[in-house]
């Protein structure tokens, strides 16, 4: 069959199941956006390209299929770095689609020209230029298979205009990939896996360190059945919550800079460590000479990545290979056991230490929040946030019992990022409740796809947690830079020692007005002062079939405790009240 | 310590740039770096020339390792193998110094490869340390321009 390079991208992209994509048209990729308008793939148009690359995230993290984006050569494509990078930093499947100028006027400085496989190349799994239109069919089947295989990453196809209108007689898609280069390792190696087990069934106190990786192999049960067989406690990254439940009695939600101070603790004493699909980054291990003493010799590392191994700690027991095919294995090589003294001494911790706040005023806690919002959901929901404290606050409060439940940008730590990725999770998952906990800040990064959201009648909930300052960064001025909030207060008018009632009396003093705003933009606007407010107001705008704005003016200077600060270890640990 | 590492890529668009911006962005230095097509078309060969302790060449050789087109990395640092380089080295001569000059690449079994009235280019096959040395001995009569290939090696055997 002959068709044109754009039929030939939109035939491939459905031949790869896709069904939903997000984009921004533009002169360069018009072709393009002629063949799928003519196609069966729902196509969301967003109102920034930042927007189409978190959707199609938030799409892909949500449901394990790819996400889809796209835009046109240029500025289209540069705004959708900060997205690309974002999955790239997360290992999220993605491809991205960009049009660029005719190849006869690459390098010339032609309008909206630029060099978009230069400037994304760092922050992209693969990347191509399209020079020949029969190189576009294995170049689409090589991208999905890249981008979804071995630690999963963004693939962007750059192809120029002429290219897609060129022609290619006699044209089919490929059936496989043929790619001597890339051949991921899926299968642990039989030894290590045995040694593996033996130090499994020697340690005294072990424990289970899961990311992101143990989420995007799906190994979910594995996890469990580990940690059940041998009694061994789960803390899990930021990027792993959801792949051990958090209502089972083993699990001691996250650990790091704003963990838990059980799981902080577990890993202090641990004397083997069991790593599924994290990476030991900074934000974990905190000063990596003090990093979980009494393991030094006893770490075991599962990890499709060899580059993640050894990384940053020295790892003795390396096992290269699909978290949840190495676990399958390695399930088979260990005996059910028990570690009675380690399992109280954590339940002493859970108790001693539990995450907590002020609750016995009355005053709007931003946890009480969360809090709510598990209640209300029954902790059936897809959480998204947004980065800073609303981040680590959804992470503490709510508790995940399902993978692919909380979707954050950990690595990049996007602003910005919640909002339209709710927006691909709810394009994924239309049966579930998606809500986005979001700062005030963060929500105004990215606040134009609300709409995206009321356009194509993609009813997410966004929950403001609003204390009219970028909170983290605030927290961290105040416990180091001597309380000078340089650049952080987003309200106006408000001086020092004005009493925060007062201030809430006045919602002027903050902008935007958030329920305003919402309505708009035709969307749901409730604005929370008070603690008793809070569940009826979420009631409210989770039955609504709007998408809702709860805004929420919360305790100006509340902090995120625990925190060990940048480079210390668990010994600086700073306190669990506020 | 300086390793010498050696990669098979697939001759592509981008590949050396995909390796380049790989360095820069990991902050590993490149000492020196030469590639070449090999008998085989669609394969380049790169030697790379990097140095740093042992936990920073582990993350070199993993990283690459990691890159979609390379085929195949090796240290050979370790392993008995053959390194040569080529240099070419423009020299000012006089009726004085030509005569030692032409001794010197005897010694060195260097070549002329280009003579003029002002100038002489000897081209210079081997090992860094001969060619380290070549340069000092030059440097007196007095080096125009140098111009190097950077290392390139095979395994014995």
């Amino acid at each position: 069959m002959d068709k044109t390079g754009a039929d030939i991208l939109v035939d491939g992209l459905i031949k790869e199941g896709v069904e939903v994509m997000f984009g921004y048209p533009g002169g360069a990729i018009l072709d393009v956006c002629d063949s799928i308008y003519k196609s069966k793939i729902k196509f969301i148009l967003t109102r920034h390209e930042q927007g189409a690359a978190h959707a199609a995230d938030g799409f892909s993290r949500s449901t394990g299929r790819m996400g889809v984006c796209m835009a046109t050569s240029g500025p289209g494509a540069i705004n959708l770095v900060t997205g690309i990078a974002t999955a790239y930093m997360d290992s999220i499947p993605m491809v991205a689609l960009t049009g660029q100028v005719p190849t006869s006027m690459i390098g010339n400085d032609a309008f909206q020209e630029a060099d978009t496989v230069g400037i994304t190349r760092p922050v992209t799994k693969y990347n191509y230029l399209v020079k020949d239109v029969k190189d576009l069919p294995r170049i689409i089947k090589e991208a999905f298979y890249i981008a979804s295989t071995g630690r999963p990453g963004p693939v962007l196809i750059d192809i120029p205009k002429d290219v897609q209108k060129a022609v290619y007689k006699n044209y089919s898609y490929p059936d496989k990939v043929d790619l001597r280069s890339y051949k991921p390792v899926y299968e642990g190696h039989p030894n290590q896996i045995a040694k593996a087990a033996k130090e499994i069934e020697k340690a005294k106190k072990p424990l289970l360190y899961c990311g992101g990786g143990a989420i995007s192999s799906n190994a979910y049960e594995e996890i469990l059945k580990l940690a059940e067989t041998c009694d061994i406690p789960v803390t899990t990254t930021l990027l792993g919550h959801g792949c051990f439940p958090e209502t089972n009695p083993l699990a001691l939600k996250m650990l790091g800079m704003h963990g838990t101070q059980y799981a902080n603790y577990a890993m202090a004493e641990t004397d083997l460590i069991i790593a599924v699909g994290a990476r030991f980054d900074d934000r974990v291990t905190g000063k990596l000479d003090e990093f979980a003493p009494n393991a030094r010799g006893r770490v075991i590392h599962i990890d499709i990545d060899p580059s993640a191994i050894s990384k940053n700690i020295p790892v003795s027991i390396p096992i290269v290979g699909d978290c949840k095919t190495v676990l399958q294995e390695l399930l088979k090589h260990t005996k059910p056991k028990k570690n009675p003294e380690w399992i109280k001494q954590i339940m002493e911790w859970k108790t001693k230490y539990p995450l907590t706040y002020r609750r016995d005023d009355d005053l709007l806690h931003p946890q009480f929040v969360v809090e709510q919002i598990y209640e209300v959901t029954k902790g059936d929901a897809i959480i998204v946030t947004e980065v800073g404290q609303n981040q680590m606050w959804a992470a503490h409060y709510y508790k995940y019992t399902r993978p692919r439940t909380f979707l954050s940008s950990g690595g990049l730590g996007t602003m910005g990022y919640g909002f339209p990725a709710s927006i691909g999770a709810k394009m994924g998952n239309p049966d579930k409740l998606v809500i986005d906990i979001a700062g005030d800040g963060s929500i105004q990064m990215n606040i134009q796809e609300l709409a995206t959201a009321v356009v194509n009648n993609i009813p997410v909930k966004i929950v403001i947690l609003n204390n009219g300052y970028l909170g983290m960064v605030r927290q961290w001025q105040e416990l180091f830079y001597q309380r000078e909030y340089a650049f952080t207060d987003l309200s106006r008018y408000l001086k020092k020692d004005m009493k925060w009632e007062d201030i809430k009396k006045d919602p002027k003093l903050f902008v935007p007005d958030f329920v305003k705003l919402a309505e708009a933009y035709d969307a749901l606007g409730i604005r929370v002062t008070r603690k008793e407010e809070v569940a009826p107001a979420l009631e409210k705008a989770f039955s609504s079939p709007k998408v809702a704005i709860v805004e929420c003016l919360v305790e100006r200077e509340e902090n995120v405790f625990p925190m060990i600060p940048s480079g210390a270890s668990v010994k600086q640990m700073m306190g669990g009240m506020a | 310590m300086q390793h010498i590492i050696s990669v098979l890529v697939e001759n592509r668009f981008g590949v050396l740039a995909n390796i380049s911006s790989l360095f820069s962005a990991r902050g590993f230095n490149i000492d020196s770096l030469a590639v070449g097509e090999t008998h085989d078309p669609s394969i380049s060969r790169m030697t790379i020339l990097v140095t740093g302790d042992d936990r920073i060449i582990e993350q070199v050789n993993k990283q690459l390792n990691k890159l979609i087109d390379v085929i195949k990395v090796s240290d050979l640092t370790e392993e008995e193998h053959i390194e040569r380089e080529l240099m070419l080295l423009k020299v000012s001569h006089t009726d004085r110094t030509r005569s030692e000059i032409v001794q010197l690449v005897e010694i060195f079994k260097a070549r002329i490869v280009d003579y003029c009235p002002k100038t002489i280019t000897i081209q210079i096959v081997g090992s860094p340390e001969k060619i380290t040395a070549f340069i000092e001995i030059m440097r007196s009569f007095g080096i125009k321009e140098v111009a190097r290939t950077g290392r390139i090696a095979l395994l014995r055997g």
